[in-house]
């Protein structure tokens, strides 16, 4: 829905935006080759530089059709922000998204459950992602369904995304971060409501404990298919791990363990009162997290 | 400490291209490690071989008292766009280099995700920094003194400086290719990615030291120039009476002195990181990365201006002259230049739309992204209305200039949709971005400074550039950008992320073979352009332009000697109208002779620029492997240098005034003794630099 309003924005703004360039790519050739010096029958002023007509021409088409752009800009803007809540019938998915070296880790903190390598959620239903890293700023994106938002260590952005039909999307990183950049992609699968639910049943039965051990491995500098072999999880698909038995507030840790406690071994013993430490100290700092802050409380 | 690491710091055998290859030898670190150790032999060869051919030659003194210490504009412009092209060979071979491992990079490749990485890295930081910037500093050099009537600009020696200070930069770059790996945080080297938690060794350093010496340089530059301009027109030089070129060079300099601070700093707060310690944008301890993104854009934005008003400068020359007409609209191009200067200052928050900030800040910054769009199409609509009604010569600058406008506007385009932050979200830090940038820098910035070349390399050599093999050139840079280019649009718009070294989804691979071939393309250009060097210096003879004018042009470097004398103007012209070249020799009084020639103070040479680019090179090297002492000896001479500097009381020496008349008078003889030649031959031999200006006074009645 939202990449297919991205995409429509984009085929207006380039149609619009013929009326400046299309004069340039016909005049171009054409003025150079009627006025090319060979042709003794065009006509030649050589000190003719200005006129008032033309003046008002060229500086006035633009400034039409930018405010046009503009107005486009800035109600596109607006109702394709990411932050924006999305509307659905099913109550909103909540994900937490967590950027590591060379993986995402996605925890659903009401299911207590995670995965890394595959983001699954039912179609029709609205997902609001927060996302943070653990590492170095990373940028989330599945093209398919729409905006693409960075992640930074100690900080939240937000991201809202719904999938139309059930399907399979691809999911990446697009912020360079070193060796495996490139495998640092997940698969983005959209199920039926049935379909999720027999996914988080399935999960809960025979997904990994997320221990400190495990979460370790998790926190390493490695990919998915390393991840897979290290926990030994033959059993899940090629490209993915679940976990259950996550801890709801494993993301508040996350960020957390940059403010203040050094030893990001701590996460997942951290204190319980981890999200409301950083909700107090997000209320004081950026807008989005105060926006959270209070949209969350 | 031992006194080995006291003495070598971090360097040891494992800084070597090759070592990894020695030590663990795997296909990819082979394969690696060939390349690296290539590279890394053409630099000292090359260094070797210079240095022999100086000695053998017997021209250290030459070198010496006619370049490196050399304090007039023009041979440090020469000087400044010589470092150009050797690093324009460099990154352009890189750029190949990722294409070629691009096109072979369905499941892998050949290249290791870290030499990828690097490549990526000096690419992005050579062509900015040690391509574009020299460039056009150097064309500036050349070209802004002679035009606004001048015998230098307002501080000779630290125009050398700054010249010393980009070579050092330039210089650890191309020692970074020998010794130790390079960055591989990109050009933008985004923190906490470049910070010692994520990359403990050398390649950040190299990319701060490289980086903030030329910054430092680029900022002295400006001052320079825009003191030069406003101090040192001649008489009757009004400001709206400047060439464009000069006006262009004056909103580069303005924007030279604001935006590179912002660099500098941010580049030094990541140094106070990695050496001491510091949290400025580290991930924890209250470091907060989002600064360096906003300093680092606060420079990056104006700077992509920097880099584009003296191209746009270049063209608004070319095209009057070689359409045989007045520029239209100069007010209109005039306050399109400093509305660009200024509204560069205030969008470059859409480097970053997709960093968490609110719908209403990210509008904001897209409606004033939109608005530059404005003034910089005024600009194209009024080049091609200077060509309409005018009689157009395809020379290579302009055949540059042409295939520049028609690209730019697709390049605009793209612009223009990525200044939306709802489609951004969708092709930010993809391909798509990098074929934006690409279709804005190739056409807009290097295009321009290759007419510019073209244009202006017989003002300072004295011959005109061989036409065929440049146009050879210019069509394989046009077709070779197009190819290399257009595709990464449609594979961006697939949602291939940049600086992605292999891929596993086969739909990519066309467009990454065509996008090969234009690589290839591109160096064949580069090739067309050394071989028309070579070429034009082997048959300068033949395309000697003494006379001066060898394109009937409007401005007044054109109205002495090619190459200009040291004091370019034998007495300062006085100025009574716009094109005030083109309308003395209307008037017939282009070549009279002076009643008057009185003695003439020049700035002597100086050392100090060569001085502080040997020790800012040093310094910087012993900073990149903590070699402490070198460091410090190094910051003790500079400082000593610059006191040292401080105490010279001579620095300038007088031409007299025979010696000027002298000059000035033969240099009558061969005007007078030249053939006018009309525009349409203006490429045979026969052309000695007279032009014929009847035909357009004829046209003009």
């Amino acid at each position: 829905m939202i990449a297919a309003a991205q995409g429509q924005h984009f085929i207006h703004v380039t149609l619009l935006m013929m009326i400046v360039v299309l004069p340039v790519l016909i005049g171009v050739p054409l003025i150079a080759w009627r006025y090319r010096y060979g042709n003794s029958s065009a006509r030649y002023t050589p000190k003719w530089g200005r006129s008032n007509a033309l003046e008002l021409m060229i500086w006035g088409v633009p400034v039409a059709v930018v405010i046009v752009l503009s107005l486009w800009l800035a109600h596109d803007t607006t109702a394709l922000d990411p932050y924006r809540k999305l509307q659905s019938a099913d109550k909103p998915l909540t994900v937490d998204v967590i950027g590591y070296d060379w993986k995402w880790l996605f925890v659903y903190p009401q299911l207590h459950i995670a995965s890394v390598g595959e983001l699954v959620f039912p179609e029709h239903t609205a997902l609001a992602m927060r996302l943070t890293s653990d590492s170095v700023m990373q940028s989330f994106f599945i093209p398919t369904l729409g905006s693409q938002i960075y992640a930074m260590a100690a900080m939240q952005t937000k991201l809202h995304l719904i999938a139309d039909s059930t399907g399979q999307f691809l999911g990446e990183n697009t912020q360079y971060d070193g060796r495996d950049f490139q495998h640092q992609k997940f698969i983005a699968r959209a199920t039926t409501p049935q379909g999720f639910r027999d996914w988080i049943a399935h999960v809960r039965a025979n997904g990994i404990p997320l221990t400190a051990k495990v979460y370790s491995v998790i926190r390493g500098r490695n990919t998915v298919p390393e991840i897979r072999a290290e926990l030994k999880a033959d059993d899940m698909p090629p490209d993915a791990v679940f976990f259950k038995d996550a801890q709801p507030d494993l993301y508040w840790n996350v960020m957390m363990s940059f403010h203040g406690s050094p030893s990001s071994s701590r996460v997942m013993v951290a204190a319980s009162n981890a999200k409301a430490r950083m909700m107090a100290l997000m209320g004081m700092g950026h807008r989005n997290e105060s926006d959270t802050a209070g949209r969350e409380g | 400490m031992s006194l080995t690491q006291f003495i070598f710091g971090r360097l040891g055998l494992h800084s070597l291209p090759f070592w990894a290859m020695i030590d663990h030898p795997t296909l990819q670190n082979i394969v690696n490690g060939v390349i690296a150790t290539g590279a890394a032999s053409l630099v000292v060869i090359g260094a070797i071989v210079t240095v022999a051919l100086i000695t053998y030659f017997g021209k250290w003194r030459y070198l010496w008292t006619e370049w490196l210490t050399s304090v007039d504009h023009k041979r440090i412009g020469i000087m400044y766009i010589c470092i150009a092209f050797a690093m324009l060979a460099r990154a352009l071979i890189e750029a190949a280099l990722m294409r070629t491992q691009q096109a072979f990079g369905l499941g892998g490749g050949f290249l290791s995700p870290h030499h990828f990485g690097e490549l990526f890295t000096t690419h992005g930081t050579i062509m900015i920094f040690f391509m574009a910037m020299p460039f056009l500093i150097g064309l500036i050099n050349i070209v802004m003194p002679l035009q606004v009537g001048t015998r230098d600009v307002s501080f000779p020696v630290m125009n050398s400086v700054s010249l010393g200070l980009t070579m050092a930069g330039a210089a650890i770059v191309m020692i970074s290719l020998v010794v130790g790996r390079f960055s591989t945080g990109g050009w933008s080297g985004y923190p906490p990615y470049t910070e010692i938690t994520f990359n403990p060794g050398v390649g950040p350093d190299y990319w701060i030291w490289a980086v903030s010496l030329s910054g430092i340089g680029t900022m002295m530059t400006g001052i320079n120039f825009a003191v030069t301009i406003y101090k040192r027109r001649a008489p009757g030089m009004t400001l709206m009476r400047m060439p464009l070129f000069t006006w262009a060079a004056l909103c580069t300099s303005i924007l030279m002195i604001f935006a590179m601070p912002p660099l500098t700093v941010a580049t030094l707060m990541l140094a106070c990181d990695r050496y001491l310690g510091f949290h400025f944008f580290t991930n924890a301890a209250g470091g907060n990365m989002m600064n360096f993104a906003n300093l680092f854009w606060l420079f990056g934005h104006p700077e992509v201006y920097i880099l584009i008003l003296p191209a746009f400068g270049v063209y608004s020359e070319v095209i009057p002259a070689f359409s045989g007409k007045v520029l239209y609209g100069y007010t209109s191009l005039v306050l399109a230049t400093m509305a660009i200067a200024i509204l560069s200052f205030i969008v470059w928050l859409h480097h970053f739309f997709t960093m968490g900030q609110s719908a209403a800040v990210n509008a904001t910054f897209g409606i004033a992204t939109m608005l530059i769009g404005l003034p910089t199409g005024v600009k194209i609509y009024g080049w091609m209305l200077t060509m309409f009604r005018g009689r157009i010569r395809f020379t290579v600058p302009m055949v540059y200039s042409l295939a520049f406008m028609m690209l730019f506007v697709i390049g605009g385009l793209s612009g223009i949709i990525l200044a939306n932050p709802s489609i951004d979200y969708q092709v930010h830090n993809t391909l798509f971005l990098v074929a934006h940038f690409h279709n804005m820098l190739i056409p807009g910035l290097l295009f321009g400074m290759l007419a510019g070349y073209h244009f202006w390399f017989p003002k300072a050599f004295g011959f005109r550039l061989n036409e065929r093999w440049g146009m050879a050139s210019a069509l394989c840079w046009i077709f070779g950008f197009m190819f290399a280019f257009f595709p990464l649009y449609a594979a961006g718009l697939l949602g291939f992320p940049r600086r992605t070294v292999a891929y596993y989804n086969p739909i990519y691979v066309p467009y990454f073979a065509i996008a090969e071939f234009g690589a290839l393309l591109v160096l064949t250009a580069l090739a067309c352009l050394v071989v028309q060097f070579v070429v034009s210096v082997v048959q300068r003879k033949e395309n000697r332009v003494p006379a001066g004018d060898p394109w009937n042009a409007n401005s007044l470097e054109w109205s002495v000697a090619c190459p200009a004398p040291d004091y370019d103007f034998a007495v300062l012209p006085e100025v009574t109208a716009r094109d005030a070249f083109r309308v003395a020799k209307e008037h017939g009084t282009a070549y009279l002779a002076p009643e008057r020639f009185t003695d003439i103070e020049m700035p002597r040479n100086s050392p100090l620029g060569f001085i502080l680019c040997v020790t800012g090179s040093f310094a910087a090297f012993g900073l990149v492997w903590h070699m402490w002492w070198l460091v410090a000896l190094a910051m003790l001479a500079t400082v000593g240098a610059m006191i040292w500097h401080g105490f010279v009381r001579d620095y300038e020496h007088i031409i007299p005034a025979d010696e000027i008349r002298r000059d000035y008078m033969r240099w009558l003889q061969v005007v007078t003794a030249a053939d006018p030649v009309a525009r349409d031959e203006e490429l045979v031999p026969h052309n000695t630099g007279l032009a014929d200006v009847h035909e357009t006074l004829e046209a003009a009645e």
